[in-house]
């Protein structure tokens, strides 16, 4: 289980440059054991090259990888109890399904016995017994993956590292592989790092979330606060989809005033007092009150529907509130078009308040 | 809805077996092959002939009386200066330098294309370009450079002298070509060898090799035909006794003294060209059956 008093990999002011390009600077991060965290990010943030760091696929410029306790900055891949998952699976195309498997013991000299026990159990464990004779050609994208967390299963190591390992399936099956991965990290309870772009697989994964931002870590934390606390306007806008509504403005004691629009943000929880000036309040689509309820939220509005976008499940309004277009979701079973006036309500304490000028919250 | 054309058409559009795009082509084709056959028609029925058959011109004209007379004097009679055991001396001299050739100068190149391309060093681009450059420069200039340098080594004349400078002049082409094939092969492949724990050697014999069975099969062909069909080394670092096949061949068809044997000659050039088509033949479908093999995404 999750112990958050023994640290799993520890990382110390990790550099890494490319010629005059910092890809990492001064990143520090710590993962306990048993942890499932995952690395969020845009492309090129440097979230996969900082788990091929920890991997030790690449050299870095400075700093220390500790793993187990052990400081493995300079140790090979395959001597730092890692297993690793590939975006691309990264099967050896002439080998069969147990040749893969069994590949990384075969280096490390195993018995045979021993490997064919291990083979078994991961076989077992991935539901992959009829496939050991195939060889990788012969298999479904959903298969090559499961063979290629397998590979990783039979090292039985500690920590396992994947890089976008669901990238290349379809929805159906990335939606299928990602419950299968969750119910493999509380089987196995080892600690997992999960490099991915896709936030819906990081909120439903995730212990912690660590979000990525141009080789430095913009916010760590679980996914609870980091959908609703953000610690600034980059995470605030990155989580969520579609992403959340920001008015522009100025902060008077705990008065946010926007154009004509007033908004009393009692009941917010400040990050620290004494904040005014220009001030960013972001509100979630989905946390902007419709219906009966509109009327008794702490805030209330009237706007004018743009544009209705239904989509089943929900539907998407788009209405402006001074000056600016928001997104507001609303039930899939409204009625309502555009030309509407729609009555809104805002709860303050669920919303979020930035500096416009240090973009940190507020 | 209803006013749709039913008898209109339907399916496939059907193809017409003599449209003007396949006369064309087909025109084409059969043409540039009769201008490519016919030499080598005129040389098989050639060598079939006797030469009194040969002396009533009628080049195109199939033999009225075949006769193998010329291959097996070819093979085993035709005098070479004081050697008078036919092309046989100079195809076993050719096997002797070409299978060591060929394998060394694959293995080198292969081994040097692995390392550029995945174990990236300081300085292995500069190391490649330098490398490659050696492909432009013409053999001409190196070739009193490298008399000296099998002097003072003790190879000159020998078949391993002649060994050692067709791996060396193999050596550009070939490792471009492994090169650029191995870095094609996808990276996180190799990655995942490393994290199997998987070392230089373990990579490239267990991960790389098996699956780079297509590009062997293309730099031997390259090689075999490269190395059989040399004239210019072959002639200037080996000795009588020890010519490749290709010299010996001119030595014969060139000889000014006595009767020019049309029958003979061309017997023994076509004798000298069955290794490379023999080697295109086989391993043509290897190669076919080595891509589609590869073809399959990992």
């Amino acid at each position: 289980m999750l112990d958050t008093n023994t640290p799993s990999v520890q990382i110390r002011d990790l550099d890494l440059q490319f010629g005059d390009v910092k890809v990492l600077q001064q990143l520090n991060l710590d993962i306990y054991k048993g942890e499932f965290l995952v690395l969020l990010g845009s492309s090129g943030c440097g979230k996969s090259t900082l788990l091929n760091c920890i991997a030790g696929l690449l050299d870095i410029t400075d700093g220390q990888i500790f793993i187990g306790g052990e400081n493995v900055t300079w140790a090979q891949p395959s001597d730092r109890g890692i297993g690793m998952v590939f975006q691309s699976y990264a099967l050896y195309p002439q080998m069969t399904v147990e040749g893969n498997l069994s590949f990384g013991l075969k280096n490390a000299k195993m018995p045979k016995a021993e490997i064919a026990k291990r083979v078994a159990r991961a076989a077992e464990v991935l539901q992959i017994e009829p496939l050991l004779k195939r060889k990788p050609g012969a298999l479904s994208g959903g298969q090559r993956q499961r063979v290629a967390i397998g590979r990783a299963l039979v090292r039985d190591v500690d920590v396992f590292l994947f890089d976008e390992p669901l990238s290349n399936l379809d929805a159906k099956l990335r939606a299928d592989l990602r419950v299968e991965l969750k119910r493999l990290h509380q089987q196995l309870q080892n600690t997992m790092i999960y490099v991915t772009h896709d936030q819906v697989e990081a909120m439903t994964l995730a212990d912690r979330i660590a979000i990525m931002k141009g080789g430095k870590i913009m916010q760590l934390g679980s996914p609870d606060e980091i959908y609703n606390r953000p610690q600034n306007l980059y995470v605030a806008d990155f989580i969520g989809s579609p992403s959340m509504n920001f008015l522009r403005g100025t902060l008077d004691g705990t008065t946010f005033t926007a154009g004509d629009l007033r908004l009393p943000m009692e009941g917010y929880e400040f990050a620290h007092q004494g904040a005014s000036g220009d001030t960013t309040v972001g509100i979630r689509p989905e946390h902007v009150i419709t219906g009966e309820l509109a009327a008794k939220a702490p805030v209330t509005a009237s706007v004018l529907v743009d544009l209705v976008e239904p989509m089943g499940s929900d539907t998407m309004v788009y209405a402006n509130l001074a000056d600016v277009q928001m997104r507001i979701r609303m039930d899939g079973n409204a009625t309502v078009k555009a030309g509407d006036t729609l009555e809104i309500g805002i709860d303050p304490s669920r919303a979020s308040m930035f500096d416009t000028a240090s973009e940190q919250r507020i | 809805m209803d006013n749709l054309h039913k008898n209109g058409p339907r399916g496939p559009k059907p193809k017409r077996a003599f449209s003007r795009t396949n006369i064309i082509v087909y025109g084409s084709l059969m043409v540039v092959s009769v201008y490519y056959l016919l030499p080598l028609w005129v040389m098989v029925m050639t060598s079939l002939k006797g030469m009194p058959e040969i002396r009533m011109g009628n080049i195109f004209s199939p033999p009225m009386e075949i006769t193998f007379e010329p291959w097996v004097k070819a093979w085993s009679q035709a005098c070479t200066g004081i050697n008078c055991d036919g092309l046989s001396r100079g195809f076993f001299n050719s096997v002797k330098i070409l299978v060591p050739s060929v394998l060394l100068s694959i293995i080198v190149a292969s081994v040097n294309g692995y390392a550029l391309a995945n174990w990236k060093f300081k300085g292995s681009n500069t190391f490649f370009t330098i490398l490659i450059l050696g492909a432009f420069v013409p053999y001409q200039i190196m070739i009193y450079p490298i008399v000296i340098l099998l002097r003072e080594i003790g190879l000159m004349g020998s078949l391993s002298g002649l060994v050692l400078v067709h791996t060396i002049f193999g050596m550009p082409i070939l490792t471009l070509l492994f090169r650029n094939h191995f870095a094609s092969v996808p990276e996180e492949l190799f990655k995942a060898a490393r994290v199997d724990g998987a070392g230089f050697w373990g990579i490239y014999f267990k991960v790389l090799l098996p699956m780079s069975l297509p590009i062997f099969v293309v730099a031997m062909i390259l090689q075999v035909t490269g190395i059989w069909n040399d004239f210019l080394f072959g002639v200037i670092y080996t000795k009588p006794a020890t010519y490749p096949m290709t010299v010996q061949l001119n030595n014969i068809v060139n000889s000014v003294q006595g009767v020019k044997e049309y029958n003979v000659n061309m017997a023994a050039t076509l004798l000298t060209g069955l290794v490379p088509l023999f080697i295109y033949f086989v391993s043509g479908k290897l190669f076919v059956r080595g891509i589609a093999a590869g073809a399959v995404k990992g």
